[in-house]
């Protein structure tokens, strides 16, 4: 053979087993549409096309308790969520680097329940919080920080190594979203609208040390720098949500963490009946979340707290930024009358949550 | 580093890149240092034990030669001093030097390798025997490291000093090519057992990159990961059900395992040699072949001859040879002739030489009785169809069955029915459950209890079944295809869309049906711990 031949057949075999590959990747990896959708929040903050004035990152006492939409209807306060199930600090720490590529914002609101993890939890959170991010220096090392025993590098390069067992459990949507997806979050917060009353919670654990670790704190240590470089206002929060229990001796730690680098930590259990919580109907299971009526409820009450302790704009004269919200607020509205329409129908949510039926 | 891991990949990959990049003289001082850095980055402690052996079969090997180098100049030098008679003695006196020389590195590095191995499983022999005796004393373990593939380099190492012993060939002068022999990576983690003669040909030379040569080469690597992940992987999850429970699972399911554990071998361990040689064979290096479609055998000699062949001629060259033609067995052929008679006279040292032979080779493979019986077993069923040769011979002829293609299958599934059943003893924990199980095995076989969902219990769903079913069928094909000529020749000889087809499907199927990464528990090649 010739070798310019044997050259066009080796550089055909090489793009074609590439795209073949490629192709198989888009089709074998989770897609997070319907169910559990949680790995799809961290890539919907990419389609954004507008900036925002506050940003919050933490786990599921974020993107599950605060609504941007309500920020915005109330307050004109423009807000995106970039939480992850059990999103752990360092994580939240590389997905606020890789926001201030994009943006930056004029407060940065941290939920600091993570802090009582100081090492590598595990990988199915692993991957619902980085696998769709896009590739940068912080992609790379939230892996780096976030990897358990068994991962690799190489297999967050080229998820169809991790996933192609996938391949023999396909289903309809794997085929639907292999180049699209839909859009699970209004603003990252994920909707809930079923109710489930705050039930009985076990008697907290005695620990043998309630120091958050070093691994944690040099990670909050960093966050606090990142937004000091940046101008950006740091907010730390504990969500008003009861359990997993919220020790006094971490509380204490927060209060001193926060004087000493001189930022505001507002601890929202002891604030629920200000904010007007009511765990017998705010809640859609057992009191570990809060529902849209909950999650709405917090919304106005922190949102009027930005507004009288910071210096934030009200957007809503701004007819751009109106009509890309109102494009949201239908979104908003027609999940809620799904989730409502189904709860009268059905007894339940169907096409929502970690047990929605696939199409 | 597993030969499965990607770090492995990663590794080839850069090595072949520059291999074929740098000045051709550097190729092999390139592997020199690729070996070393190999075996540096699975635990850099092996270092100290292939240098011992490396270095000391070295030296050996000159001092050795050295001695016949003398020889030849002093008889060539007094040739005309010296009669028959003297030359006779002088020659016996260097043949007493060289003799002390082998034994002397033969002791040195068969010690190393046996302190290594076999120390644990000496202490634990010695507690066994004191326990019996009713001592509550016990000698404690010994924490020893083993270094990865230290039987297959020692051997070979070994293989090399006797050979330069014998004369067969002159001992490497440089002490770097040397070293690269003794651990060439692909074949330091599982074999095959190469010969000085044969791999120093293309081990050294310049090679120019070649497509036909370099394509073969990953095919056959491909081919090896393909049986490695994709069959020995997947059905490894049932083995290890089925062995550690064997209360739960006896009868008919000792059969499946027995079935189960046979390709899980020998797709794990052909895999491996695959991608030896696959590997060697992309840098235009030709490693020795280790199987010749064995299950494909008629006889368990047979068999033997085409399963794991570098080991078998190994023990025949330089164990059951030696030991035949010694002195001391010649005296005792000729006694035991004498004694008693013809006929099983001159059966004592045979048998003898193959006793020793199986013994050592059950030895090889592990530290446990359980190898060691499993050794002897082949030993037993050997001499056994040995001698009941005559008797197939009258059979063969009374009823005309001789080349006739049922009789040719019968004898084929016999065999792997026969080996599966032997090779049992390297899957249960010790010699009496082995022995229990097969004989449950045989009283207990109700193949209805198969039908039921338990094998759906097996850590195997329908899908892996079918996969397996697959895999298995493709391998059966490629073997038949393989009688008349190599299927790498085949596609060769094909359009090149085809052959990038299938070498393209092949790939894929490793991808998408391989089980690796997290959720399978991916097994060392079970020939690394040899």
């Amino acid at each position: 053979m010739k070798k310019r031949k044997i050259r066009i057949i080796i550089a055909l075999f090489l793009v074609f087993t590439i795209v073949s590959m490629w192709l198989l990747q888009r089709l074998v990896v989770p897609k997070y549409n319907k169910g559990i959708v949680e790995g799809a929040f961290a890539a919907e903050y990419y389609e954004e096309t507008t900036d925002h004035d506050v940003i919050f990152i933490g786990d599921c006492e974020v993107y599950e308790n605060f609504s941007p939409i309500t920020l915005w209807q109330e307050y004109g306060i423009t807000s995106y969520i970039r939480g992850g199930a059990q999103q752990l600090v360092w994580q939240s720490y590389y997905q606020l680097e890789d926001t201030l590529r994009y943006e930056t914002p004029e407060i940065v609101v941290f939920n600091v329940l993570s802090l009582k993890y100081n090492e590598p939890q595990s990988e199915s959170y692993n991957r619902m919080n980085i696998d769709s991010m896009r590739w940068s220096s912080s992609k790379y090392n939230a892996i780096k920080a976030s990897m358990t025993e068994d991962e690799s590098m190489i297999e967050y390069m080229f998820p169809l190594l991790r996933y192609h067992s996938r391949i023999l459990d396909l289903t309809a949507d794997d085929f639907k979203y292999m180049f699209s997806s839909e859009k699970v979050t209004h603003n990252g917060y994920y909707m809930r609208v079923d109710v489930k009353p705050e039930g009985d919670f076990p008697e907290p654990d005695i620990l043998a040390d309630y120091t958050f670790g070093e691994n944690a704190m040099s990670y909050l240590d960093k966050m606090t720098e990142l937004c000091k470089e940046n101008g950006i206002e740091l907010i730390l929060i504990k969500a008003p949500i009861k359990w997993p229990y919220w020790y006094p001796e971490w509380d204490e730690q927060m209060v001193e963490y926060a004087e000493e680098n001189d930022l505001v930590y507002i601890n929202m259990i002891e604030l629920a009946d200000e904010i007007g919580l009511d765990y017998s109907t705010d809640t859609y299971d057992a009191g570990l979340h809060l529902n849209l009526s909950g999650a709405e409820k917090l919304s106005k009450y922190f949102g009027e707290y930005l507004v009288e302790n910071y210096d934030l704009e009200d957007h809503r004269n701004d007819e751009e930024l109106c009509k890309v919200y109102q494009e949201k607020i239908d979104f908003y509205n027609d999940m809620k009358e799904q989730q409502y329409y189904e709860l009268e129908t059905y007894g339940k949510l169907i096409s929502f949550g970690a047990e929605a039926i696939e199409d | 580093m597993l030969f499965t891991s990607y770090s492995f990949i990663a590794f080839i990959s850069l090595l072949f890149l520059l291999y074929y990049i740098i000045p051709k003289k550097g190729q092999w001082p390139l592997l020199l240092f690729a070996s070393y850095l190999f075996y540096f980055l699975c635990d850099w402690r092996y270092l100290i034990f292939i240098t011992v052996t490396s270095v000391s079969t070295y030296l050996f090997g000159i001092a050795i030669d050295k001695v016949n180098v003398r020889q030849d100049e002093y008889i060539k030098e007094h040739k005309k001093e010296l009669s028959k008679e003297d030359k006779k003695i002088y020659k016996a006196g260097m043949k007493k030097k060289r003799f002390r020389l082998i034994l002397m590195c033969l002791v040195l590095n068969i010690g190393i390798l046996a302190v290594i191995k076999y120390t644990n499983f000496t202490i634990n022999n010695i507690n066994g025997i004191m326990h019996a005796f009713g001592s509550d004393n016990t000698i404690g373990f010994v924490d020893i490291i083993i270094p990865m593939g230290i039987s297959f380099y020692t051997f070979q190492s070994m293989g090399y000093i006797i050979d330069v012993y014998r004369g067969t060939y002159k001992p490497e002068r440089n002490i770097f090519k040397f070293a690269l022999f003794v651990s060439f990576f692909p074949q330091l983690v599982q074999g095959p057992i190469s010969r000085f003669n044969d791999l120093s040909k293309t081990l050294y030379a310049e090679h120019k990159f070649d497509i036909k040569v370099f394509t073969f080469g990953v095919q056959r690597i491909l081919w090896g990961f393909f049986k490695k992940l994709v069959i020995a992987d997947r059905i490894v999850v049932a083995i290890n059900i089925l062995k550690d429970n064997p209360e739960q699972y006896g009868g008919a399911y000792v059969f499946v395992l027995m079935m189960f554990y046979a390709f899980q071998l020998y797709a794990d361990f052909t895999g491996g040699i695959d991608i030896t040689i696959g590997v060697a064979e992309a840098m235009g290096i030709t490693v020795a072949e280790n199987f010749n479609r064995p299950f494909f055998s008629k006889n368990i000699k047979e068999y033997w001859n085409r399963w794991h062949i570098t080991m078998g001629t190994w023990f025949t060259d330089y164990i059951f040879y030696p030991i035949s033609v010694c002195k001391p067995m010649l005296k005792l052929s000729k006694a035991s002739r004498k004694h008693l008679g013809e006929v099983i006279g001159k059966r004592v040292p045979v048998y003898l030489s193959a006793f020793v032979v199986w013994f050592t080779t059950g030895l090889w493979h592990g530290a446990s009785w359980n190898f060691i019986v499993w050794g002897l077993m082949n030993f037993v069923v050997i001499m056994i169809s040995q001698e009941l040769k005559p008797l197939y011979v009258r059979f063969h002829n009374r009823f005309n069955v001789d080349g006739k293609r049922w009789y040719d299958g019968f004898q084929v599934i016999r065999t792997v029915l026969l080996m599966s059943a032997i090779r049992m003893f390297d899957v249960y924990r010790d010699v009496p459950l082995t022995f229990k199980m097969v004989w449950n095995m045989v009283t207990d076989f109700r193949i209805s209890s198969l039908w039921s969902s338990t094998m759906l219990n097996l850590g195997l769903d329908i899908a892996d079944y079918i996969i397996l079913f697959a895999g298995l069928i493709i391998l059966f094909t490629v073997s038949m295809l393989q009688r008349r000529k190599a299927v790498r020749e085949r596609l060769w000889d094909k359009p090149a869309v085809l052959n990038c087809f299938v070498t393209w499907l092949l790939l894929i199927s490793i991808v998408l049906f391989g089980a690796y990464s997290i959720g399978y528990d991916s097994a060392q090649f079970i020939y690394n711990q040899f």
